[in-house]
């Protein structure tokens, strides 16, 4: 307990100092926000296994690393052919990139975007944007139990921020690329998406780790979806082998609009994501999905809550994860239907595929259901590649190993084959096959 | 081409062939007929290599190789190939990333370059006819959904793209109606050659009035007891296999 304390109170030293040199400067509104956030996670300290949302998610080894906020760190340039080669989209992308968690300007270009939209880092728009930032930021529920959303209130400095008035809509994806290339180092973007009613958008965050040696990424992406809005949200998490990957989105949906995320991950070292989609209005559509591809000793827990608050909504979820070597995923998807929500359709598909003995899955449907016209479904499955299958494959030639890795994309492919968007169902595709093609070659070395 | 001699094999450590002795020639159509249980997919699988059974005794020379010593994937690109009874569905699989990463590997083995998409889709567009199956089955996973017609038909699509010289085609017969059956049996007979060799595993005599065989063998509890020309069975089609038993009966005296 005593090195928690510590840990804990090096983060509020650090909140300390950061104010004394003026780098947490804020509006006025914000900083209320974060001295209260502060407070909470002072009070709060970092989870333990003993709490029941972190019960097979073991914090200890984040919890003992010593950050430096990225504040303190020299700029890093990118060349040109890094930025080329972790390009999701098509050139002409708007595209803003963050270099250990700063906004970096020279790398990014925000446009062209309709008329009206407004794409910038999160610190320019509390200046420009003020009045819509300081209506969202930190305002939707759900942050009262979640120290690591409260971590990032605190030390809200830098992100990306988004708007789209009413009735506008992007029809190029909007690229947000985070990249770590510093060793140590805390990075807590801090993405605000404002969706106004019947606007359309694609957010890709992608994160990529150019060290393979520990640093800490807590992101925060608060998704605010108008009337008739229609938002994807796609995460592409290529961390590097040490990360820690700490990832909080939060939805807050009004009638008749539509929310997807997709999330891949295949990076870092240990991996929670908190996703939380809230109906606030009839007529809503949520469609969650996950595809997580690990191995070594990887580390994957995703808690996703479904909130149907109000009537008439539906929400799909489907994640699917690839595990190999010792590595461990965490699957806790909760549906809550409120006593109001009648019509409710939710349906949950978790399924894991083993590739080796050393693995570990827990997965936990948790369906609160007050209501009673609705209609409820979950369903899980774990198992290995099926030595039929293999059979079939290698009677027609096919080597034993690329028997497995062709039946390993075919498990993952529902996935990928539900992207939208053909250059990012690519990259996934891409990202992927090389992720196997390594796994691949690492065990035939062993 | 094949030699087979006193081949046991058996799987779960249930003995099911007993010395199966067997000669196939290139050029050549051979029909394995008999009874249920006793042994036709046995020796299919032996053949074809799967790793579930177990080979207690004897060999197999296949075009001067020991077939027995090589796993399945090297039986196949030595152009052996199993038509499946039961052909395995597998998800998120699209029949033509399956047949193309068959035909490159088999290409690569070879010597030869990849096709490209447009080669590669040339070359199985003029085997779809054989088979009269359309490009949409190109793009629907391997075998998921597919009707038992539908299957077999398409274990005979890849047969036909990917040439083998010894194929063994396990009851790819059973639970096919009359216009499928002649689908199945007119690509056969279309990839019939004076260099290659096929096995017709099968219950019924219905198939062999469409693929003519050059021999006829009975497997009867895991032994040929019988070998004889295409008109065997037509005889078996008549009395059945019940003759078959008395006679082995009569002939092998207890305990043998």
């Amino acid at each position: 307990m005593a090195a928690l304390t510590t840990t804990k109170d090096r983060y509020l030293a650090e909140f300390e100092a950061l104010e004394r040199q003026g780098a947490l400067r804020s509006p006025s509104w914000l900083t209320p926000l974060r001295r209260s956030a502060l407070a909470r996670f002072a009070a709060a300290g970092f989870p333990t296994t003993r709490d029941e949302d972190w019960r097979y998610t073991n914090l200890a080894p984040l919890v003992a690393s010593a950050f430096r906020p990225a504040e303190g760190v020299a700029a890093v340039g990118l060349l040109p052919t890094t930025l080329e080669r972790l390009s999701v989209g098509a050139t002409g992308w708007p595209r803003l990139v963050f270099v250990n968690g700063r906004y970096s300007a020279r790398h990014s270009s925000p446009g062209p975007l309709p008329v009206g939209v407004r794409l910038s880092s999160l610190a320019e728009a509390m200046t420009i944007d003020g009045d819509v930032v300081a209506r969202h930021l930190a305002r939707h529920a759900g942050w009262d139990a979640n120290v690591f959303a409260d971590l990032s209130t605190a030390f809200a400095r830098d992100g990306a921020f988004l708007h789209l008035p009413a009735k506008t809509s992007s029809e190029t994806p909007i690229e947000l690329l985070f990249v770590a290339t510093t060793p140590g180092v805390l990075a807590q973007p801090r993405i605000l998406v404002v969706a106004g009613p019947h606007s359309r958008a694609t957010v890709v965050e992608h994160y990529v780790g150019l060290t393979d040696d520990a640093y800490f990424t807590n992101a925060v992406t608060e998704v605010v979806a108008g009337p008739g809005a229609s938002l994807d949200h796609y995460t592409l998490q290529e961390q590097g082998a040490g990360a820690f990957h700490v990832a909080t989105v939060h939805a807050a949906l009004e009638g008749d609009s539509a929310f997807s995320a997709c999330a891949a991950t295949f990076g870092g070292r240990l991996n929670r994501t908190t996703l939380t989609l809230r109906f606030g209005g009839e007529g809503g559509q949520g469609a969650l999905s996950g595809l997580y591809v690990v191995g070594g000793h990887q580390h994957v827990d995703h808690h996703v809550t479904v909130d149907h608050a109000v009537p008439r909504c539906s929400s799909r979820q489907l994640y699917k994860g690839v595990l190999d070597g010792s590595a461990r995923a965490v699957f806790n998807g909760r549906v809550i239907v409120r006593p109001d929500a009648q019509k409710t359709d939710a349906n949950q598909t978790n399924k894991h595929l083993l590739l080796s003995d050393g693995v570990e899955v827990d997965s936990k449907p948790q369906l609160e259901i007050f209501a009673n016209d609705v209609k409820c479904t979950h369903g899980a499955a774990e198992g290995q590649l099926a030595p039929e299958a293999i059979f079939y494959l290698r009677s027609r030639g096919l080597a034993d190993a690329t028997a497995r890795t062709l039946l390993t994309l075919g498990f993952a492919r529902e996935i990928v084959d539900r992207i939208a968007v053909e250059s990012i169902r690519a990259y996934l595709d891409g990202t992927l096959r090389a992720r196997l093609r390594a796994a691949r070659a690492t065990k035939e070395m062993s | 081409m094949l030699s087979i001699r006193d081949l046991s094999a058996g799987v779960e450590g249930k003995t099911i062939l007993r010395r199966v002795n067997l000669e196939v020639r290139a050029g050549e159509v051979h029909a394995v007929m008999g009874p249920n249980g006793s042994g036709k997919s046995t020796l299919a699988q032996v053949l074809a290599g799967h790793p579930a059974y177990t080979v207690t005794g004897g060999q197999v020379r296949y075009l001067g190789q020991d077939l027995l010593a090589m796993p399945a994937e090297e039986r196949a690109r030595a152009g052996v190939f199993l038509a499946f009874q039961y052909p395995v569905e597998i998800a998120g699989v699209s029949n033509a990333s399956f047949l193309n990463a068959a035909v490159n590997e088999l290409r690569a083995r070879q010597g030869h370059p990849e096709l490209d998409a447009m080669e590669f889709l040339g070359l199985v567009d003029e085997r779809l006819k054989l088979v009269e199956m359309d490009r949409s089955f190109l793009s629907r996973p391997v075998n998921e959904g597919f009707s038992g017609g539908e299957k077999k038909r398409n274990e005979i699509l890849q047969m036909a793209v990917l040439e083998p010289k010894f194929a063994i085609l396990d009851e790819t017969d059973s639970g096919l109606d009359i216009d499928a059956l002649k689908v199945v049996a007119q690509g056969v007979n279309r990839l019939r050659r004076p260099d290659n060799a096929i096995i017709l595993v099968t219950h019924y005599q219905r198939i062999l009035q469409y693929i003519e065989p050059d021999h006829v063998h009975v497997l009867f509890d895991g032994r040929i007891v019988k070998s004889a020309g295409k008109e065997l069975a037509l005889e078996l089609e008549r009395k059945g296999y019940d003759w078959i038993r008395e006679e082995v009966a009569a002939t092998q005296p207890t305990g043998a």
